[in-house]
């Protein structure tokens, strides 16, 4: 069952308006039947403090993620925890959350990895709920838990490993983490703690685009010729070609990966989600600094 | 070494411990919750706290010496919970120890709290930056 999609004009420029949503169409939607609002934050407490009501809560860290190797859950434990959260296969799944939406893009995209068909973004996100001063609860929704099938993650269409990278080189490739950190001036953006990399620099090649250009001030993302600017313009990203977008571990470039899917309409548009922290540690991979994207070293 | 924990802090980490996951996040929401407000004579004044850097919220820490013992101060705003979280356990236990209690604790403390695998790890750096600045202001009040 599909919820009807948002047919506001501000989406209709997008290449796929139905992977939006806004605050007034969620207020008016909220107990559609076959609708799950799901918010996922950084700060994994903020769903706690208050939330739209109806909304379940998936944390990056300890939900989406393995606890023992550095991947993402597998079809079984997605299925286990679709299934507790009462989200069906066929569920219109809306994320939002705080950042700009960068851990709902984030936690849109895992879900994507497995193919969970319709999924949404509140544009916004919760800043925009919250600063039109929209119904905030603090009371948890009792859903019934569903039998979500077990699908197996699909990691060759919108994930890509290093070995990827290396190989992806001299084709699209977008840094979207802060001017500094591609500058190789640090490991971590402006006002995060330094961690987590031992070289600070940029894959060879790659555009600085920080993902925060695809916002406006309010959160919501700037209009289809504004990300064209962006994106096809200074960044030179031609229609037919494919991309990877990357940043420090994921998330962000979850952000970016949406723009350039879902709103532009890219195809065989790709998340390096070992991003920076795998990149910057590894030996022997090429690194560039500086503000200049440098050389793609010569081919394997 | 655990046992030289100065009582406040010992009862807290016992709090934690003695709940298992997810209730754990709910005290530390509880914790947030009772972070009070910064007191006026700091907020007036920027130059007299501390941003602590480590943290990705906006936080901002003072310490304050007197016969009573080391008293800290913190404010973080609302949307960042889980910082506050952490700002209200360390004002809480170390309020009223001596500078010397203070240098005592532990840089690991806050990862004892049995949070580690809540929380990722950039975030309970935040809160060692946090007992870390404490703990050097603590010994610049003292003089």
């Amino acid at each position: 069952m599909t919820v009807e999609f948002d047919s506001s004009p501000a989406f209709a420029g997008f290449a796929h308006p139905e992977r939006l949503v806004s605050t007034e169409w969620l207020a008016e939607h909220l107990a559609d039947p076959g609708l799950v609002i799901v918010e996922s934050d950084e700060d994994v407490l903020l769903y706690e403090v208050g939330h739209i009501p109806g909304a379940v809560k998936v944390d990056w860290h300890t939900e989406l993620n393995d606890p023992v190797t550095r991947d993402y859950l597998d079809g079984k434990g997605f299925a286990a925890l679709l299934s507790a959260k009462g989200i069906s296969r066929d569920s219109t799944v809306v994320f939002y959350g705080d950042k700009s939406n960068w851990w709902a893009a984030y936690a849109l995209w895992v879900f994507t990895l497995f193919g969970h068909e319709d999924v949404r973004l509140l544009d916004g996100g919760r800043a925009k709920w919250e600063s039109e001063g929209r119904e905030m609860t603090t009371e948890k929704p009792r859903r019934d838990t569903t039998d979500y099938p077990v699908v197996e993650r699909d990691d060759t269409t919108v994930r890509a490993f290093r070995e990827d990278v290396l190989d992806h080189l001299g084709a699209p490739l977008i840094d979207v983490r802060s001017p500094e950190e591609y500058r190789g001036e640090r490991t971590t953006a402006p006002a995060y703690p330094e961690e987590g990399a031992l070289r600070a620099g940029h894959i060879p090649t790659a555009r600085n685009v920080p993902w925060s250009r695809a916002a406006a001030e309010d959160g919501t993302f700037r209009g289809r010729d504004e990300l064209e600017a962006i994106y096809r313009g200074e960044a030179g990203v031609a229609e037919s070609e494919p991309v990877i977008a990357y940043c420090r571990i994921g998330e962000r470039s979850s952000h970016t990966w949406f723009v350039l899917t879902h709103l532009l309409g890219q195809e065989n548009v790709r998340n390096y989600d070992g991003s920076w922290t795998e990149w910057g540690s590894a030996v022997r991979v090429p690194i560039a600094r500086g503000d200049e994207p440098g050389e793609a070293p010569a081919p394997r | 070494m655990t046992s030289e924990l100065p009582a406040a802090l010992s009862e807290i980490r016992e709090e934690f411990l003695a709940l298992s996951g997810q209730d754990r996040l709910q005290l530390l929401l509880e914790f947030a919750n009772e972070l009070p407000e910064l007191p006026a004579r700091f907020a007036d004044d920027p130059a007299l706290t501390e941003r602590v850097v480590e943290c990705q919220a906006p936080v901002y820490i003072a310490i304050e010496v007197d016969d009573a013992g080391v008293h800290m101060h913190a404010t973080a705003p609302r949307e960042a919970p889980t910082t506050r979280g952490f700002a209200s356990i360390l004002s809480q236990g170390l309020d009223g120890l001596s500078a010397q209690e203070v240098l005592a604790i532990p840089a690991d403390f806050p990862l004892s709290l049995g949070l580690t695998e809540l929380i990722s790890p950039l975030r309970l750096n935040g809160m060692s930056g946090m007992l870390s600045r404490a703990q050097r202001l603590t010994v610049e009040k003292s003089k």
